[in-house]
This record gives structure tokens, C-alpha cells and sequence, in this order.
């Protein structure tokens, strides 16, 4: 029967639709969490901006301490990896852009023969390293979305643990750097050992002289000593901020993308839905009218 | 001509303004006011009250638990985790907080500290000083 065919893709019209429909939603989700993320992470910089400027005027008052988070190891032995990635999929290439990445830095730790420990947030990060049977050290999952202070500081805490105790020699941060709403990149970031606060504070020499009379409570060494655990904090959190951005962002573009595809979709199986409907319709006529006429051609025309 | 104050966490910035007084307590065991004109000065704060009174009198107090303050250039910033002011301050809950840390156990670090916390708190809320053991 010729209405077989229109019925399949009327049925698939139906299907593709309601895809659309998904899509279209999550975009219009996308979009909206990106705002809010992207304010997010404008709240949180001032912090981090006036956490650098204390280091920096630290450092301008002359405060140079050893500390454990400053350790610079001769022999790295041993690298830790902190991937941030999301929770779920269908965010396009944000995902898979950070896991090559860490599994790139993970190759370059063992060719140099060190080892490596993971530190993964983000349950696709999980799935992936578990699938492929790598140790997992720590994972943590759902607070990729809208990530706390509170998550990063766990995260921070349990990674500055592990470094002071020698577990650790270096610590790479792999995350999605929020450039724009049109630009997210993959950065692989030197998380520890920090830097020493002299050339963290590179490139203030025009205000380190007006500064260098600070006043210290209870000591330079003792502010620093509080300080530098709260700066890896604020860095952790800042990653995850633009992780949570650039998720986002990346997702709205993915469901745009799929949206438009669905839309193409529907148009060109909407055609085709018509020419099949058409031609059945054609066929009908022509049977009836060439029935009719064998029928009429028996009949005398004149009666 | 007056002190710019501003209290900010790791969120956001919470309190933005201009004072003529800034009162906080820094690990090294004292109050500290600060006025215009004061020695660039960074200290480690207590958890305690930081006060801001401003131009016209009016005080502002804040529960500050742990942080930085950082005066320069007619500037003092208050970097704290959690700084939270008066009227936000949820006293069921800190009276909670109290509640759960006092029945923990005595020697653990992390309920003494709570403790504090939610004692500081408490105290900012209902706008009496601070009295701490």
C-alpha cells in the first residue's frame, strides 16, 4: 500500500521533532547557566586579584620563608594530575578536549619515569580513567555545574595534603579556560609547587618601593604561612569557576548545533514526506481515471 | 577624605564602602582600629567581629571567620572565607551549630572551632560583644 511509506516518515518527522524540542531546551538552559556562571566567576576574581596583591606586597616587605607548598622537588617522582571536567556529556568537545589533555600529561609523567596519581573531578573524568583502567586517587562528582568555595577548598585541601607529605612532587592542573563566550581553551596549568612569592609578584616593581613599609601581624613568615593554603584555594576555585563556564558555553553551542541539524532534518524529510503522498495521490487518480475509462470505453457515448 | 573599605570572599564581594573606622581583631591577640592615614599594615584575623563605622556614624559589624586584612593606599580590604554581616546572620542555625559542636567530643580540634564560630556569630547577631573562651 502506498500510505506504508508517508507513515514511516510522518513517523520520524514525529521523532526528530521532539529531539528538537530536547535540544532546543537544554540550549535555552545552557545559555541561561552560562550567565550565571560567567557572573560567578567575575564575583570570585577580586579575591583572587587581592590575594595576589597581598603576596605581592609580602613579597615587597621582604618576606621570604620556606614553606611546604613552595618545595621544589630535585627528583620529581611522582605527578599528580587534577583534571576538571564535567558531569555529563552533550557539552560537545569540552569533554574530551580536557581528558586528552590530563591522558596527554599522564604519558609525558611516566615517560620522564615518574609516577602519576589522578585527582579527577567531574564524573566523566571518572568513567573515562576508570574505563581504561588507570588508579584513580580521588575523584569527586556533581559540583562541576556550580561549584563552592567549599568544594574547591576540599579539593585543595586533600591535593595540599598529599603534597606535603611528600606524595607529590608536582601538581598539573588541567581545566577549561573561560576566554569568551565564543572562545573556551584546554590549560594545562603548573598548580604545585607554587612559585616563589618574588616572581609571583613579577612586574610590580613601581609599587614595591610606596610598599615595602608594611606592618606584619603576627609576622611576615606567619601571614604567609596562612596565606599561600588560601591562594591554592582561590586558584582551584577559579579553574573551576571557568570549568563550569566553559561547560556551559560549550553545551549551549553543542544543542544550537543539534538543534539546527534537527531543523534541516525535519524540513528535508518533510519534503520527501510530501513528493511520497503525492505520488500516491497521482497513482490513485490515474487508477480511478484509467478505471473509469475502461469502463466508460464499453458504454455507448450518444446513450 | 576616607578609608575605603571593602569585605570580600571568596565568592564575592560583600560589603563595598567608604568608613572613617575599621575595628578587627588579628591573630597576634588585639584589636585593631584602623582610620585614614593608618602604616600599610597586613594581618591575620581572628574569628571575631570586624566593625566598619561609617561617615555618618552608622556601624556595620560582620562575623569574620579567618582571613586577611590588608591596608594600603587609604584602602583596607577584609579577604575572609566567610564574612557574614549582622542582618544575614541565621541565629537558629548557629544556635545549632553550637548545639552540635559543645556535645562533640572536647578534644577535637574541629568542634572547638565550630564552636567559636557559631559563638561569634551568635554574639555579632544579637549585637553584644564578644566573649570568648
Amino acid at each position: 500500500m502506498a500510505g506504508a511509506k508517508e507513515r514511516i516518515l510522518r513517523r520520524r518527522i514525529a521523532s526528530v521533532n521532539s529531539t528538537k524540542k530536547i535540544t532546543r531546551a537544554m540550549e535555552l538552559i545552557a545559555a541561561t547557566r552560562v550567565v550565571k556562571a560567567m557572573q560567578r566567576a567575575n564575583e570570585a576574581r577580586p579575591y583572587a586579584v587581592q590575594i595576589t596583591s597581598v603576596i605581592e606586597s609580602l613579597a615587597a616587605g621582604g618576606a621570604s620563608v620556606s614553606h611546604p607548598l613552595l618545595r621544589k622537588a630535585e627528583d620529581v617522582k611522582s605527578v599528580g594530575i587534577i583534571a576538571i571536567a564535567g558531569d555529563r556529556g552533550l557539552a560537545g568537545p569540552y569533554n574530551a578536549g580536557v581528558l586528552r589533555a590530563a591522558e596527554r600529561q599522564l604519558d609525558a609523567a611516566r615517560s620522564e619515569g615518574a609516577d602519576y596519581k589522578l585527582i579527577l573531578c567531574g564524573k566523566k573524568t571518572g568513567d573515562y580513567f576508570r574505563f581504561r583502567g588507570y588508579e584513580i586517587d580521588a575523584y569527586y562528582e556533581g559540583i562541576s555545574d556550580s561549584p563552592t568555595y567549599a568544594d574547591a577548598r576540599e579539593v585543595a585541601t586533600k591535593v595540599m595534603d598529599m603534597f606535603t607529605e611528600g606524595e607529590l612532587d608536582r601538581v598539573e592542573l588541567i581545566y577549561t579556560e573561560f576566554i569568551s563566550m565564543g572562545t573556551q581553551k584546554v590549560a594545562v596549568r603548573r598548580f604545585l609547587p607554587l612559585e616563589d612569592t618574588s616572581s609571583m609578584a613579577a612586574g610590580d616593581d613601581a609599587d614595591s618601593e610606596a610598599l615595602a613599609e608594611f606592618e606584619f601581624e603576627p609576622s611576615p613568615g606567619g601571614v604567609l604561612e596562612s596565606l599561600l593554603p588560601r591562594y591554592v584555594e582561590a586558584r582551584l576555585y577559579g579553574a573551576m569557576l571557568d570549568a563550569a563556564a566553559s561547560e556551559h558555553a560549550n553545551r549551549q553551542r553543542a544543542m544550537k548545533a543539534a538543534t539546527d541539524n534537527a531543523e534541516e532534518l525535519k524540513t528535508k524529510l518533510t519534503r520527501e514526506m510530501n513528493r511520497v503522498r503525492q505520488e500516491a495521490i497521482t497513482t490513485e487518480i490515474m487508477e480511478i481515471v484509467s478505471g473509469a475509462e475502461a469502463l466508460g470505453g464499453d458504454e455507448p457515448s450518444d446513450s | 577624605m576616607s578609608l575605603q573599605v571593602e569585605v570580600v570572599s571568596p565568592e564575592r564581594i560583600t560589603y563595598s564602602g567608604d568608613a572613617k573606622l575599621v575595628v578587627c581583631r588579628t591573630v597576634g591577640g588585639g584589636d585593631i582600629a584602623f582610620q585614614e592615614g593608618h602604616v600599610p599594615f597586613i594581618g591575620v584575623l581572628q574569628v571575631w567581629e570586624a566593625k566598619i563605622v561609617g561617615e555618618d556614624d552608622q556601624s556595620e559589624t560582620f562575623a569574620v571567620h579567618q582571613g586577611f586584612v590588608q591596608v594600603a593606599r587609604g584602602k583596607v580590604t577584609i579577604l575572609s572565607d566567610v564574612s557574614e554581616q549582622r542582618e544575614n546572620i541565621d541565629v537558629e542555625r548557629a544556635r545549632a551549630a553550637l548545639a552540635r559542636a559543645e556535645s562533640a567530643d572536647d578534644d577535637d580540634a574541629e568542634a572547638t572551632a565550630a564552636a567559636r564560630r557559631a559563638k561569634v556569630r551568635i554574639a555579632v547577631a544579637s549585637g553584644e560583644a564578644v566573649v570568648t573562651g
